[in-house]
């Protein structure tokens, strides 16, 4: 039972990168109908930004949690603004395989850097230890990665549903021309919006880069993993995208419990079983 | 026609001469990736499903054949037609359930099984070596001959690549394929004129993944070794950018694409090991600015000639198919 507690736990900190991670696809699908295979290295990117800012210019986990998403937001822009928007007007599908050649040039750049093992980075010492309750023990890192995504997460749904900024974004993801008839410049929304989403892939990086080790690879399976919930979610819904992201950190966990080689196939079987039964997704409407 | 027929003289010539102009490991790398690539094809270009996992097709075709040569001693060439067997059972359940979905997820859902193959392959170690992948995979001839002489073993597969090419080119060049055609253009239509369109769409991803086993199959036994990473993403990313560089829905634009590909790496590969970076930059030029490709843009200039030359005699229906992308 203290196991099986001790697991759950485990899964909802796991879940929390998967959140992360499908949360920013899915509010830039919602507007560009982009799905970025570049995420999972701009996870990476954001576990690098963070190890580089700590040893190049002596910043703290604390200010790296804000400047290293910024610093990749950044170059997400900047991508944004040179490749991925030329190909708005062409069928979806070319955007991301522009964006997997992009993800390549992204990880063999790093590679190249700072070689294939990668570099070590460890957590500030406010967060180190581990909270004791009853018999169980759970580690402060882990304890504060699961609270602040769920924070960011609750605080992105609250941006998204109850602002004007999240209106905006809402009817752009609706209807664009009609958004645009009513006077809204939806253009104008489409760069901060990407790298909004972009930063939330860094952040997932940053919470990483104590926990996991930093490595130019580390988001090159998470990506494919992040697609599977996706799928099994749909990509509709920023409320679903987090759920479903928590959830499949769970039933993987706990999966791996019974059987531990399934550990990484489970995610795929259960987006099997969802396309079987349910192809649109958890959250979905067919497209 | 004189024309055709000689570029089709000098085209066999070519592949007959290619072990002396390049090497030979590299020439059959040419021609095992050009048979993938043109197996792609029938489902990227013709039906318009952009697979992103093929990879794993390509892998359990190779595995399965390398095991079987390996362990069954089975030899060549009938490992690699139960290679690409065993690709083809592998597809009928993840297809099936991939053809569910269109566009963009299509893409995510075989891009995950893709994964989920190679995870198996990765935990199942006692039969598929792991990491280590399998090594040491005889290379012996129906009959018994030995083929440890590349250059033979070259001559051997050019008539098999051919065969499963021109099954390619019949498997699009017939009714089905029209049918397969018609459902990229506008499925609504083809599902309301009363064809079963995903059934359709299962028969021509099955072909495609078949036909990709059978290049798995002889990949395996040119190389007498298959290593886990053949399974991995950037694999089924890399046989996609060979097509759309070679020209999507043409008959050898997929062919010349692999050829280039292979022949770009190996001359980089001499003085640099950047090679993702230049997979990378390649992909996305191509997707920016050169999306019909080298064989669609020559076809596309011909074309444009040829009407120039007969603006006012009438059309032949079977002549100039349409380009309407």
């Amino acid at each position: 039972m203290e196991n099986l507690l001790l697991q759950v736990f485990n899964g909802l900190v796991n879940g929390a990168f998967f959140a992360l991670l499908s949360l920013g696809l899915a509010v830039i699908f919602g507007m560009l109908r982009v799905v970025n295979f570049m995420h999972g290295a701009l996870y990476m990117l954001g576990a690098f930004a963070t190890y580089l800012l700590g040893t190049s210019a002596g910043v703290s986990f604390w200010w790296a949690l804000v400047l290293a998403p910024l610093a990749v937001a950044a170059v997400g822009i900047v991508l944004e603004r040179l490749f991925l928007r030329r190909l708005y007007d062409v069928d979806p599908l070319y955007n991301l395989l522009l964006t997997f050649g992009l993800t390549l040039v992204l990880q063999d750049t790093m590679r190249l850097r700072f070689g294939i093992q990668g570099v070590p980075y460890s957590a500030p010492s406010l967060l180190k230890g581990a909270i004791v309750w009853g018999n169980l023990l759970f580690p402060t890192y882990r304890l504060f990665v699961l609270g602040f995504s769920v924070l960011i997460c609750l605080l992105t749904w609250w941006v998204i549903e109850w602002t004007r900024v999240g209106m905006i974004v809402r009817a752009a993801t609706e209807n664009p021309g009609l958004t645009r008839a009513l006077g809204i410049d939806v253009d104008r929304w489409v760069p901060p919006v990407f790298a909004f989403g972009v930063a939330l892939a860094a952040l997932a990086g940053v919470l990483a880069a104590p926990m996991r080790n930093v490595s130019p690879l580390m988001g090159a399976d998470l990506i494919v993993t992040t697609f599977a919930i996706v799928v099994i979610g749909g990509l509709g819904s920023i409320l679903g995208s987090v759920v479903t992201g928590f959830l499949v950190g769970v039933i993987v966990a706990l999966g791996a419990v019974y059987y531990p080689p399934v550990s990484n196939t489970l995610v795929f079987v259960l987006m099997a079983i969802i396309l079987l039964l349910r192809p649109a997704g958890l959250f979905g409407s067919l497209e | 026609m004189i024309a055709r027929r000689l570029g089709w003289v000098a085209l066999g010539g070519l592949v007959l001469l290619l072990p002396r102009l390049v090497y030979e490991g590299l020439a059959l790398d040419i021609l095992t990736w050009a048979l993938f690539a043109t197996a792609l094809d029938i489902l990227l270009g013709y039906t318009g499903l952009l697979s992103f996992g093929h990879a794993a097709f390509f892998g359990a075709g190779a595995y399965a054949s390398g095991l079987l040569a390996l362990r069954g001693s089975v030899p060549y060439p009938v490992n690699a037609v139960a290679g690409a067997l065993v690709a083809g059972a592998l597809s009928v359940p993840l297809l099936y359930l991939a053809v569910r979905r269109r566009g963009i997820y299509f893409a995510m859902i075989t891009l995950a099984f893709a994964q989920m193959i190679y995870y198996i392959i990765n935990e199942w170690r006692g039969l598929t070596g792991g990491e280590n992948g399998v090594q040491g995979v005889p290379r012996v001839l129906v009959g018994g001959l030995d083929l440890s002489n590349l250059t033979m073993f070259y001559y051997v597969t050019v008539p098999l690549v051919a065969v499963g090419m021109w099954v390619c080119w019949r498997i699009v060049h017939s009714p089905f394929g029209r049918v397969l055609m018609a459902i990229r253009e506008n499925e609504v239509r083809a599902r309301s004129l009363g064809y079963p369109v995903d059934r359709y769409k299962l028969l021509s991803a099955v072909l495609s993944c078949t036909l990709s086993g059978f290049a798995g199959g002889i990949y395996v036994i040119a190389h007498r070794f298959v290593a886990l990473e053949t399974v991995h993403w950037i694999t089924s990313g890399t046989v996609v950018m060979m097509v759309l560089l070679g020209g999507m829905e043409t008959t050898l634009g997929p062919a010349v694409g692999a050829a280039l590909v292979l022949l770009l790496r190996d001359i980089l590969s001499t003085w640099t090991d950047a090679w993702g970076v230049a997979t990378g930059a390649i992909f996305v030029a191509v997707i920016l600015v050169f999306r019909r490709g080298i064989v669609g843009t020559l076809q596309q200039l011909m074309q444009s000639r040829l009407h120039a030359a007969l603006e006012s005699a009438p059309r032949r229906p079977d002549e100039a198919t349409p380009v309407s992308r």
